[in-house]
């Protein structure tokens, strides 16, 4: 499209973007990508920078303005809080509302749209308010907080949103709708009445076919109730407007430039509006003569708009409006066309499922469907919209067609960013790409609103990327296969799981592995008997391998919590053995450099000392960090250190499918940086908030709110849970985040939360055995000789220190000599 | 049960020549030390101080010797030297086996060494030594040279 032996696109140009929403952000986004040298402005209403709008209601339930901001690449002017009031295309100007007059060569509007409200009585009363923004549910989380009861008015896809929030935020909730069913633009009548079914069963009121007469207000002023255009009154203090959109044209409309007769900025193809020097994109625009109301194609206008700034000919055409969402838990779907010669209707309404599809009178060609209850449809043939079915439309539906459905390569999968089977091919061999998430950072599809995830599997698969569950050569099984076997068939050697359940003897792979499922379930000690000969090295000398064949000792200090004299005999102990001392991330203290015979005389002293394994060398909790809390910090609301102490103290020798970290922060400045842990927690004015699944390392992860304001009894119980099932279902080395990511957040709530398996009692007593059966690993050595007659360089020199281990001094500590590999191969 | 090594065993016919030249033993395989000279043999522990698949070192000389029990009782003796990381460990990998074949996994960067014949199954250019072990009266005794 562009040629690339230019002068840099843009040098000397002013471009101003009016509006901070999606649009801009991908707008900015490909400007920077496309190398543009122009000084790039942006002036936004809004007070915060441009935040994913499509995932606004997970703000209330745990993400933070923060989880949701799009990142502002470097160079870009962002001046926020400055609504534009005016266009002076002559003077190529915009003025702010504070008078402040910005001039430009090049003008981009991506001011979005307005709900609209409808015009009736009590619209205004304090009480009401619309869904759009982090302001708008700012002020609904605080007017339900005194609530009982709210109304959403509209229930189209924004609308059951709203209701979602209302609910979530604990109200009785209505939905009011002008249409005979719920979402009447994506979904037909059947599938309607079974959503609403769905959403009845939620408990939630639904009032079809009938639209707001007047919002009436108490004796306070505010609103008490709404009544339908039926003449029905519903108690209500809360009312939410969700009853559509608005291109919001009117700077457009003022400043003389084309908008359509229903609202919208006129552009063409390359998004130009009837000024050259000014661009339209996302909602405010209008395209051959439709306003798009979604995400995707809003973004797709923000890049060809971007294309065109810097010199190529990039062109918008008419914009696939499938959508596929899971609202209240229903998943729906609509794709292609809404009607068609023939259609073939599936329906089961014990299951809560409908699912119809829309082909050409000979029956051959797929124009479009609908699915309510069960979206899976939408994920194999929506790429065969407009394209010949693969199979018998009935087969499709009932069977889910053949197993092996090939997308065509020139059939989109990703609608918001635009991108083909083909692309999502190429870059899967290109790229040797193994999973989903590297299709997202490769090719971005599925990074918006993530409902052609499932299709991108599928390509993976299709692309014969195994995806094999089993452990290693050994066995066929994963780790939570192998788990269920063992504590169902109560198996406790490991001879006895590959004998019956496996091949050979086993490898560094399944070996420890399932030396950490016995010891989940409680196993006894690790080095007892024919366990011993599963450990790795770590867990065999019960301290971490270093490059020299040295190792490291990390005593455990509960919650980074250690008196002066505990201080002074690790202190004491690293001295008289010469050891590397280093305080490490997790509030503890490492000592390198120990030869396997010193390992029992440094924990001797230890020991005695009153210190006890830190498990450092396991995959097993490793450290739970914390802040000081109330007691000291003038901000601390509740007492995180001694939070911290007990739950490092209670998890202590977990053994799990990978480490496991967890910190305690004593107020929401997050001093413990909780949020980048397994399981994290931060205190609130009212108890504690737990998040779970985050991760530092190679791929960090902020974790995710998962219960709030427990109190340290209920807090216990759901981390005993939450370990549990983790440590029960998770792939061997899979740390919380990912396992997370496959379970899916809402699955793991509703199992831990809502014991929705049944598996709570069982996972209460697992918790309860293991904190029963804890003993220290160390003393447990220092008490058995046969134990300590392992901890010897040589079997027949045993006080013989290996001599190819040596040490020189750097910064007045050790450092290992190392031999160069070359003379030793 | 168990099986002796009165004399190492033979070299597998995919163990490249170069890769055992330069090994601190010299005796990699293919026969004992010298055409007259019988192997002298060292005590180096108690059959019974071995774990099955769990590994020991002993120090014969200048020599780190990785001494390992199979799970079928077989004994068989490697160098302790890691070529990979420089660090005298292999004594302290996982044992287990590889297409039916015993394997120790390096405890550093998890290549697996044929137990029979040294070489490194991840890298066709890499053997460790091996060394002739037996059982005689209850001890283990290696040959080194
Ligand atoms: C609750 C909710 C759920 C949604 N769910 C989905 C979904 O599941 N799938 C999907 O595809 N889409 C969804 N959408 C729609 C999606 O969010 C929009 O399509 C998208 O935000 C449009 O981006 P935009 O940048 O064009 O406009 P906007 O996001 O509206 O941003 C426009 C920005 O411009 C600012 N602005 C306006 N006028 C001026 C002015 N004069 N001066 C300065 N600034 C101005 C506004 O304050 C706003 O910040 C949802 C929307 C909402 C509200």
């Amino acid at each position: 499209m562009r040629s690339s032996d230019r002068l840099p696109a843009g040098a000397g140009t002013r471009l101003v973007v009016v509006g901070h929403g999606p649009a801009a952000a991908r707008l900015t986004e490909a400007l920077t990508a496309g190398g543009f040298a122009g000084r790039v402005t942006v002036l936004g209403e809004e007070p915060r920078a441009a935040y994913d709008r499509v995932a606004l209601t997970s703000y209330l339930s745990g993400r933070t303005a923060e989880d949701l901001t799009y990142p502002v690449p470097e160079g870009v002017a962002l001046r926020l809080g400055r609504p534009v009031v005016g266009i002076d295309r002559e003077a190529r100007t915009v003025t702010t509302a504070d008078g402040h007059a910005e001039p430009y060569d090049t003008l981009v509007l991506a001011t979005g749209s307005s709900p609209f409200v409808p015009p009736v009585t009590g619209r205004d009363l304090p009480g009401c308010f619309t869904y759009r923004t982090i302001d708008d549910l700012d002020a609904i989380r605080a007017a339900c907080a005194g609530a009982r009861a709210g109304v959403v008015v509209g229930g189209g896809l924004l609308g059951l949103e709203a209701a979602d929030a209302l609910r979530g935020l604990g109200l009785t909730t209505h939905v009011v709708e002008m249409a005979g069913r719920l979402m009447p633009r994506q979904v037909d009548e059947g599938g309607g009445a079974v959503l609403r079914r769905h959403i009845e069963a939620l408990g939630l009121a639904v009032h079809t076919g009938t639209g707001v007469r007047e919002v009436v207000a108490g004796p306070d002023g505010r609103v008490a109730g709404l009544v339908t255009s039926d003449g029905e009154t519903i108690e209500a203090q809360v009312v939410v407007f969700s009853a559509g959109v608005r291109p919001r044209d009117e700077l457009a409309r003022r400043a003389g430039l084309a908008v359509g007769e229903r609202g919208g900025v006129v552009v063409d193809d390359g998004m130009r509006t009837s000024d050259p020097a000014v661009y339209a994109v996302g909602e405010c625009a209008l395209h051959d003569g439709v306003v798009y109301g979604l995400a995707g194609p809003c973004l797709t206008m923000a890049e060809v708009a971007a294309d065109r700034v810097l010199g190529g000919e990039a062109v918008f055409t008419r914009a696939d409006t499938s959508t596929r969402l899971k609202l209240l838990g229903v998943e729906v779907a609509q794709f292609g066309a809404a009607e068609g010669a023939l259609d073939v209707t599936f329906m089961d309404p014990v299951g809560g499922v409908y699912q119809k599809l829309l082909v050409s009178d000979d029956a051959r060609t797929l124009l479009g469907g609908v699915c309510v209850g069960d979206a899976a449809p939408y994920d194999t043939l929506r790429p065969f919209v407009g394209r010949d079915l693969p199979a018998a439309p009935g087969e499709l539906l009932f069977t889910g067609g053949p197993a092996d459905l090939d997308v065509p390569d020139d059939a989109q999968v990703c609608s918001c960013n635009n991108v083909t089977a083909g692309r999502v091919r190429a870059a899967i061999a290109g790229e040797g790409l193994t999973d989903v998430a590297g299709i997202k950072s490769c090719t971005r599809a599925g990074t918006t609103c993530g409902s052609c995830v499932p299709a991108l599997r599928k390509i993976l698969a299709g692309a014969g990327v195994e995806v094999s569950t089993a452990l290693c050569e050994h066995f066929t099984h994963s780790r939570a296969e192998l788990f269920d076997i063992v504590r169902v068939r109560g198996i406790t050697t490991f001879s006895r799981l590959i004998a019956e359940h496996g091949t050979g003897r086993g490898c560094d792979v399944c070996k420890p592995a399932v030396a950490s499922i016995l010891a989940s379930l409680g196993g006894g000690h690790i080095l007892d008997g024919e366990q011993a000969a599963l450990q790795d090295t770590n867990d065999h000398f019960l301290a971490n391998i270093q490059r020299n064949g040295t190792y490291s000792v990390v005593p455990r200090v509960p919650g980074g919590e250690i008196t002066p004299d505990r201080l002074i005999v690790i202190g004491e102990v690293a001295r008289d053995f010469g050891l590397y001392t280093k305080i490490t991330g997790g509030q503890r203290i490492d000592l390198l450099g120990a030869r396997v015979e010193q390992l029992p005389l440094i924990w001797r002293r230890l020991v005695d000392a009153g210190f006890e394994s830190g498990h450092a060398y396991g995959k097993a909790l490793r450290t739970v960090k914390s802040c000081v809390g109330s007691t000291w910090c003038r901000y601390g609301v509740q007492d995180s250190a001694a939070l911290a102490v007990a739950l490092e103290l209670r998890y202590r020798g977990l053994r799990s499918p990978h480490k496991i970290k967890s910190a305690v922060s004593g107020c929401a400045r997050e001093c413990a940086e909780a949020r980048s842990k397994d399981f994290g927690i931060i205190a609130t004015e009212k108890g504690w908030n737990l998040y779970v699944g985050g991760n530092g390392g190679f791929s960090p992860r902020h974790a995710d709110l998962f219960a709030a304001d427990l109190d340290t009894g209920g807090l216990v119980r759901v981390v005993d849970r939450f370990l549990m099932f983790y440590i029960r279902t998770a792939d061997r080395l899979q740390r919380t985040s990912a396992w997370l990511e496959q379970q899916g957040l809402d699955h793991v709530r509703r199992v831990v939360l809502e014991d929705s398996l049944g598996i709570c009692a069982d996972l209460d007593a697992q918790m309860e055995r293991h904190v029963a059966s804890y003993t220290d690993e160390w003393r447990a050595v220092l008490d058995d000789p046969d134990k300590l007659r392992r901890f010897v360089s040589f079997v027949n020199a045993p006080q013989t220190p290996d001599p190819s281990i040596a040490f020189e001094t750097e910064r007045d500590q050790i450092k290992p000599v190392l031999i160069p590999l070359e003379a030793t191969r | 049960m168990t099986v002796l090594h009165e004399t190492p065993p033979a070299a597998p016919s995919g163990t490249p020549p170069a890769a055992l030249s330069g090994t601190p033993s010299g005796t990699p395989s293919g026969g004992p030390p010298g055409a007259d000279t019988a192997p002298r043999w060292t005590p180096v522990c108690a059959y019974t101080d071995l774990l099955p698949e769990r590994g020991v070192c002993a120090l014969v000389g200048r020599h780190q010797i990785a001494l390992f029990q199979t799970f079928d009782g077989e004994l068989f003796a490697i160098g302790n030297h890691d070529p990979f990381s420089g660090a005298q460990v292999l004594s302290r990998g996982i044992v287990g086996t590889r297409g039916g074949s015993p394997v120790v996994i390096s405890p550093m960067h998890r290549q697996a060494f044929s137990l029979a014949t040294g070489a490194c199954l991840d890298d066709p250019a890499v053997a460790v030594p091996t060394y002739p072990v037996r059982l005689a009266d209850g001890a283990v005794e290696v040959s080194a040279p």
